[in-house]
């Protein structure tokens, strides 16, 4: 190993290398080909469409770290941003103050938490297989968020809420600073608790984590109960964001979520990946959709350069592991 | 080395290996080793657990492909290459350990599998099956009703089983790997009969065990290996066991029992009358500071499951568990490690350990308390925890974060080990330490045992090793069938009268 590969994995860890050139590679190259591409407007535009999909991420990372996968964080953001719009319409709509959007936040949460709490328990207890009980869940929340809303939008919510949305403070977008904030947040949970480091221990072995005393029931259920809630605060940045509720909207980031998990290094069978990567992986998403779309390109394309991509970190990663000697 | 042997075979061998060299990863596994079979022959292979025993027999049924220059010979012709398919071609069949049976499908099923696995597809046809299954077990003499799962049958039936299934093969060579470590002495009686019915109808039967009282008494040669190099092959006639074991080992050992006089120690864990259905009953003793308690039997006697259920994770349907005068109810085995109990798996693969993760998380992780701070884990504590642990016990590592796979066994079982001990027990439970350790590194681990004895640690030590068991126990229990058949004091029996007993 090199003394600049040596001093790189000190300072950020291995597992960043891959995301960090990869976002290197993505200003170059966007730099080169379009002069509007590195300006203060496309990193506006990047800081206020991550949030969405970031928050989502870390809804999607946790559960894969134990090895399982939540599929109805989309759905689960649906309902929890129904809920925070039923609170606010049944204090006024449009006139709702701020004290009905924290009592409607907290719900928000709740449901989260609950949609979490509901699949984690079955996880947990049945040990049923997570894609399995998730995609239950998500077609349960799916067919009741319809059938509440008849499959309409829900809209007409104060003024106040918009600058949650759009807003910015000292410069900074406000989805921006939540988005930092759940990160940092996932950071220290999965690095620093108990909790995070059961996870991880959990992921890779489960039956000698239990043999360990770890209570891998509870752990479990917790971890999807924070992914839930996760995925209601994504629901609520939704909600800000395009001043309405539709169910079914964010459906396309699902997938998206995951291919972030793993652009950033985490392993799809559980037990290895950190936050920090997956954070750069985000950005570069992000920044490759912003540039292509200045460069004129379908947001249809955008799609599938994700992944083209995603297929050329693997083989990279592949490459990188095989002529390197005994990485992981 | 083409000596006839006794059996009358003809001077020319059936399967013979030479220059056979596998490397895994770094480790040599088997060095320059050659290997050869008679006709007819019964011939023992022995060896340590890790002398390469099993890479050999992967090399001969084509599992492995050794290193250039291996030369392998069957029946006069020089094979360049073997696969798994060739050697069931040629007649060579392993009855692995485990038996690699279907316990779900019939005993027919089981027998003739290899003749319905044809490359053509067909319809089955179960009478064929049944006759097939039928005429094997006759070669056997066995009778066993070909129509029932396999499931209903105790290990010694499923192993005549595993048995027929290779004579339907055509076997020319059969190896059977350690197929006496789960029998009782009748049992072991009758495959040996079995065997003997084999090789005098011309099969080869090579008998890879580090068992040796049975299996010495009706083979005519044996080959030893020693960390994946062959020490020699002898004939049987005139070897003593201990003079084999020498062989395997290299050296001679200190027999030394190591028994000493703890009964005026306070009791730290009492049982009583405890009992599991069908797992065990009615097991009573009294543990006490500074002890070690031997507990053997066969697998099957309902040790492991002792072990878990003082381990807090499984529920005795009676009797009662005192720690320390205070009667104790586990209800996971959370409570049994805050109690003070500890449970060294005996299976490190995948549940003493975590192998994917790192030696430093490995050792944390039942003692995650100790290394808190205002709630969050500590980076600066867990190392200097670890490194502690790292020290007293000698582990040999590279850097902390290395995953623990990266150990070699004896290592690994120190890790574990310390891991337990970071828990602060009073009691801890070792079920069968030294599975998959070396020789060399056992030694070290029985010291580090006996230390922490010494130091006043009350210790359960389970194995079906039963010189394991004899050497470093204080007392020994002798579990059979769920129950305590007898206690023992090495001090005042011999190996020859406990072993006696265990594989009555």
């Amino acid at each position: 190993m090199t003394g600049f590969a040596r001093r790189f994995n000190a300072i950020f860890g291995a597992d960043m290398a891959g995301p960090l050139t990869a976002l290197t590679a993505v200003l170059v190259i966007m730099g080169l080909a379009s002069p509007h591409f590195l300006t203060a407007a496309t990193f506006g535009s990047v800081a206020f469409q991550l949030p969405e999909l970031g928050v989502l991420t870390l809804a999607m990372l946790v559960p894969i770290l134990t090895g399982g996968l939540n599929l109805a964080i989309t759905f689960t953001a649906n309902i929890a941003g129904l809920t925070l719009a039923w609170t606010l319409q049944t204090h006024g709509g449009a006139d709702a103050g701020p004290g009905a959007f924290l009592i409607g936040s907290c719900l928000a949460l709740i449901v989260g938490a609950l949609s979490g709490l509901v699949m984690g328990l079955v996880i947990a207890f049945t040990r049923a297989h997570p894609i399995l009980v998730s995609l239950s869940m998500m077609i349960f929340l799916r067919g009741l968020g319809e059938f509440l809303t008849r499959g309409g939008d829900i809209s007409g919510f104060p003024a106040f809420i918009a600058p949650i949305g759009h807003g910015s403070v000292l410069g900074i977008p406000v989805p921006l600073l939540i988005l930092v904030a759940c990160v940092i947040a996932s950071h220290v949970l999965l690095s620093r608790t108990r909790l995070g480091f059961s996870t991880y221990m959990i992921g890779s072995n489960i039956e000698s984590a239990r043999y360990s005393g770890i209570n891998t029931r509870k752990v479990l259920v917790l971890v999807y109960m924070l992914s839930g809630i996760m995925a209601a605060v994504a629901g609520i940045i939704m909600l800000a964001r395009f001043n309405s509720v539709r169910v079914g909207h964010g459906e396309s980031y699902l997938l998206i979520t995951v291919l972030a998990c793993f652009l950033g290094g985490i392993n799809p069978f559980g037990g290895f990946g950190r936050v920090l990567p997956v954070f750069v992986a985000l950005v570069v998403l992000q920044l490759l959709s912003s540039g292509l779309n200045l460069l004129g390109a379908n947001q249809h394309l955008t799609t599938a350069v994700w992944g083209i991509l995603l297929i050329i970190v693997m083989v990279m990663r592949w490459a990188s592991s095989t002529f390197t000697g005994k990485t992981k | 080395m083409s000596i006839a042997t006794d059996t009358g075979a003809s001077a020319r061998p059936i399967l013979s290996l030479r220059g056979i060299s596998m490397t895994f990863g770094g480790v040599r596994a088997l060095k320059n080793v050659s290997f050869e079979v008679m006709p007819g022959e019964v011939h023992c292979l022995a060896g340590e657990n890790g002398s390469g025993k099993s890479t050999l027999i992967k090399v001969v049924s084509g599992v492995y492909t050794p290193a250039p220059g291996a030369e392998i010979v069957f029946d006069g012709e020089t094979l360049t290459r073997m696969t798994p398919v060739m050697a069931q071609e040629k007649g060579i069949q392993i009855i692995w350990q485990d038996l690699a049976l279907f316990p779900e499908m019939s005993v027919a099923e089981n027998i003739a599998f290899q003749s319905l696995s044809g490359p053509r597809m067909r319809l089955v046809d179960y009478s064929a099956i049944r006759r097939i299954a039928r005429n094997a077990l006759s070669r056997l003499g066995v009778m066993l009703d070909v129509e029932r799962p396999l499931k209903d049958f105790a290990i010694a039936q499923r192993q005549i089983v595993a048995i027929a299934r290779a004579l339907v093969g055509e076997a020319r060579v059969v190896f059977m790997d350690e197929p006496t470590a789960s029998l009782t002495q009748s049992e072991t009686d009758h495959l040996l009969a079995i065997v003997r019915t084999l090789s005098a109808s011309g099969v080869a039967v090579v008998l890879v065990s580090h068992r040796l009282a049975e299996v010495l008494a009706i083979s005519s040669r044996i080959t030893v290996l020693r960390d994946g190099a062959l020490v020699g092959v002898y004939p049987v006639a005139g070897m003593t066991q201990s003079g084999i074991t020498e062989l395997m080992t290299g050296r001679s050992f200190d027999e030394r029992v190591r028994a000493r006089e703890v009964t005026k120690n306070p009791v730290v864990l009492s049982v009583a009358h405890l009992s599991r259905p069908r797992e065990f009953e009615d097991i009573s003793f009294d543990l006490r500071r500074g002890e070690t308690l031997g507990v053997t039997g066969l697998l099957g006697a309902g040790r492991t499951e002792l072990a878990l259920t003082l381990f807090g994770m499984r529920k005795p349907s009676a009797g009662s568990i005192t720690l320390e005068g205070r009667p104790v109810r586990f209800s996971s085995n959370r409570d049994a490690i805050a109690a003070g109990i500890a449970y060294l798996s005996e299976d490190r693969l995948s549940l003493g350990l975590n192998q994917p993760q790192s030696i430093a998380d490995n050792l944390v992780m039942a003692s995650l308390d100790r290394i808190l701070k205002r709630g969050l884990i500590a980076s600066d504590r867990k190392r200097s925890l670890v490194a502690r642990w790292i020290a007293d016990l000698g582990i040999r590592i590279g850097l902390q974060e290395d995953a623990i796979s990266t150990l070699s066994g004896g290592n690994q079982q120190r890790v574990a080990i310390a891991k337990w001990l970071a828990t602060d027990p009073k009691v801890l439970i070792l079920d069968a330490p030294t599975v998959g350790v070396d020789v060399g590194a056992r030694a070290g681990i029985f010291e580090i045992v006996a230390r922490l004895a010494e130091a006043g640690l009350a210790i359960i030590r389970i194995s079906d090793e039963v010189p394991e068991v004899y050497l470093n126990a204080d007392r020994i229990i002798h579990m059979k069938k769920g129950r305590i058949a007898g206690w023992h004091d090495p001090r005042a029996t011999t190996l020859k009268a406990l072993e006696a007993a265990v594989y009555a």
